[in-house]
């Protein structure tokens, strides 16, 4: 989409316009300064996707839209989470962090800071896996795409 | 020509006006006016309506019309003053984010914040407001943007990579279109405001002629096709006659073109013509397959496609079925014969549908005719035959009250030497009385026909059947008398109270070629807009009289 002011505040007000729902939303500039790429993704029958994407076309901003869901793509998605891992439980964060190919990118004595990249389920995946109660902060980027082979999003 | 207020944001643009000769400057009473004028002049003419506000309150006074003309895919570009840009966000006097305001009932708005970008940002405001689905485009400008100084250099040409609205219909659709309409044996072709803003009415009528195929229109699209021509069946919807509905209930083709499938129109879409194949033609692909699933979608403009459709007819050399459209002919006539809209003529007190057959008369049929919203706007929507396009003039989308007259100013600008009605009620006239002070100054003419009932009629009648006749705040009490509102006015007022004086005085004031005459027509308070399918059912489950 244009790399305009404003341009965000539209897709959002069109969602929250026509009742859809945004599970997440990415967006920063492009190799090319002119343009932004969002990474958006929602839920809702085809009819409603059909719909949403006929919308999406609309808006003057948006320059060109793409179904990730209409052929192979790689879906990633950054988090970082803070744990406390202190005593015994210190062991065990950091072996769930390298079976989940996680990093720790923060130490103090009593917690770690994991980095962890995937798909969302991976990512809940890595949640569910951590005791609950040691989970003191979670940030997740929301997901972000791209096609697999030839199919690509260019102006 | 530009409708519009002055204000402090927009002293600058004011100043410029003042000292040119080539943009006509009509100053409204309000700014909600301004954008109603702007849209019946659009309407009326095909060309874009411009409107000039002040930042703050001039700006959301003024977007009751943009959301108006955006319901009704109207073209209109309406500059906004904004606070200098210095100021934005600060809360400064009479500030508001217009841009932010206006974003969910725009096609498109701007924000200028550099001189050197004001000449394009114009271009391109016109460009997305006039082509494709059209729609209202904002410019908002700062004062210190207005009040700089650049070399002017206005392009041209324009191109937008994020916007090239589809024209050309797509061949092997219109075929499949050709192919189903030749295999129809009940078809119905349901077109609305699309051929009107395509001006693709002459395409039509040479469409439905080539076919034999019964067609019916929307509120929107009355006037595209000729209402006085035998394959006409009326407005069909929550208003629409008896063979209109009953026509699209039992078609086995439907052929919808630059109509939107409106809940107006289609009552519950569960129950919607549940035996037809539908064709749906429309310039926004957003609009197929919206509301109903459809069976061949074609994206374009109306016009193009029709020609193209008319082409492959031709070219097929063949004909749908004779006897077969024979046979639907004779079953819509008898439909047809039910008369849904008759009404009692002989009661003693005026019918509104009576004032509406007798303007129509008056008017031999030639009158631009605006409507405010509500009853009224359903009985000269029922009764006045429109023959061609333009000349219709109704907030359909939306459903303003308050449209009708300042839109019939606009319309009377663009056509001064044209009659020009305003069919209105009591309540919806008051909610922009003030622009009489408006017509005065430019000496528009205009006609209002007001008929005054003493309730806000659809209210009452939705009270009626729908809440056991609890008319909850639906009179209108402490009424002005209109005739001295109107001579206070500088115009002439006329009272009408008896049958029999509704055609001598609608006559006697057509003849006031030079003067706005305001006609108060007391009505009976008790008439009800038939026939009618109740919200969420099927389109054959009308009440009737």
């Amino acid at each position: 989409m244009e790399n305009e002011a404003g341009a965000l505040s539209r897709v959002a007000g069109l969602f929250s316009a026509r009742g859809y729902n945004i599970e997440s939303l990415t967006v920063a500039p492009t190799e090319d300064p002119s343009l932004s790429r969002m990474t958006l993704v929602t839920r809702g029958t085809d009819e409603v996707i059909e719909q949403i994407t006929k919308q999406l076309n609309k808006l003057i901003d948006v320059v060109k839209l793409m179904d990730m869901y209409e052929g192979p793509h790689i879906e990633r998605e950054l988090m970082l989470i803070k744990v406390r891992a202190a005593n015994g439980g210190r062991e065990e964060v950091k072996r769930l962090a390298d079976i989940f190919r996680g990093r720790i990118v923060d130490v103090t004595d009593t917690l770690y800071t994991v980095e962890l990249t995937g798909d969302g389920e991976k990512l809940d995946a890595f949640i569910a896996a951590l005791p609950q109660a040691d989970i003191i902060e979670v940030v997740r980027s929301g997901v972000t795409g791209i096609a697999r082979g030839e199919r690509a999003l260019r102006v | 020509m530009v409708f519009g207020y002055p204000g402090g944001a927009v002293l600058p643009i004011y100043d410029a006006l003042y000292q040119q000769d080539k943009v006509q400057h009509i100053l409204v009473r309000h700014e909600q006016a301004a954008t109603h004028a702007a849209d019946g002049y659009a309407r009326s003419t095909g060309k874009p309506g411009v409107v000039l506000v002040t930042s703050g309150p001039g700006a959301t006074n003024a977007v009751t019309g943009i959301a108006t003309a955006y319901m009704d895919s109207i073209p209109l570009v309406v500059f906004t003053g904004q606070v200098p840009t210095a100021l934005i966000g600060n809360d400064a006097f009479q500030e508001v984010d217009s841009v932010g305001i206006t974003r969910p009932c725009v096609k498109h708005n701007f924000l200028v914040k550099r001189v050197e970008d004001l000449a394009e940002t114009i271009k391109k405001a016109f460009y997305v407001a006039t082509t494709g689905r059209p729609g209202p485009v904002v410019v908002d400008i700062p004062k210190d943007v207005s009040t700089q100084v650049t070399e002017y250099r206005y392009p041209k040409r324009i191109s937008m990579r994020s916007y090239n609205p589809t024209v050309k219909g797509h061949p092997r659709q219109i075929r499949k279109a050709v192919e189903l309409m030749l295999e129809a044996r009940r078809p119905v072709l349901y077109t609305g405001g699309g051929v009107v803003l395509d001006k693709a009415s002459r395409a039509l009528v040479e469409f439905t002629r080539l076919l034999g195929f019964p067609i019916t229109n929307t509120l929107m699209g009355l006037g595209s096709y000729p209402a006085t021509d035998r394959q006409f069946l009326g407005m069909l919807g929550m208003h629409g006659t008896y063979e209109a509905n009953m026509a699209m209930h039992n078609c086995d083709v439907l052929v919808a073109i630059g109509a939107r499938f409106d809940d107006r129109v289609t009552g519950n879409v569960e129950k919607f013509c549940p035996t037809a194949r539908i064709v749906h033609v429309d310039i926004d692909p957003a609009s197929i397959s919206k509301n109903v699933k459809v069976d061949v979608p074609i994206v374009g403009a109306v016009g193009q496609v029709l020609r193209e459709m008319i082409k492959q007819l031709k070219a097929t050399g063949r004909r749908p079925d004779e006897a077969a459209l024979a046979e639907w002919w004779k079953q819509i006539e008898e439909w047809r014969a039910m008369d849904c809209l008759k009404y009692d003529r002989d009661s003693d007190q005026i019918k509104p549908q009576q004032v509406l057959e007798t303007l129509y008369k008056v008017t031999r049929g030639k009158a631009y005719v605006t409507s405010d919203v509500g009853q009224h706007q359903m009985w000269a929507a029922q009764f006045y035959k429109f023959d061609k396009p333009n000349r219709w003039i109704n907030s359909g989308g939306l459903g303003t009250m308050g449209f009708g007259f300042p839109a019939a100013m606009g319309v009377q600008l663009a056509h001064p030497d044209e009659t020009v009605v305003c069919v209105t009620g009591e309540g919806s006239i008051q909610m922009c009385i003030q622009e009489l002070s408006t017509c005065l100054q430019y000496g528009l003419p205009v006609k209002i026909v007001n008929l005054n009932n003493r309730y806000l009629g659809m209210v009452r009648q939705w009270q009626e059947f729908f809440y056991q006749g609890r008319y909850a705040m639906s009179y209108m009490e402490s009424l002005p008398d209109f005739v001295r509102l109107a001579e206070s006015y500088g115009h002439v007022g006329m009272q009408i109270t008896d049958p029999a004086d509704v055609e001598p005085a609608m006559k006697e004031a057509m003849k006031m070629k030079d003067r706005l005459v305001f006609m108060n027509f007391l009505t009976d308070p008790a008439e009800n807009v038939y026939p009618m399918v109740p919200a969420g059912a099927g389109q054959n489950e009308m009440i009737l009289v």
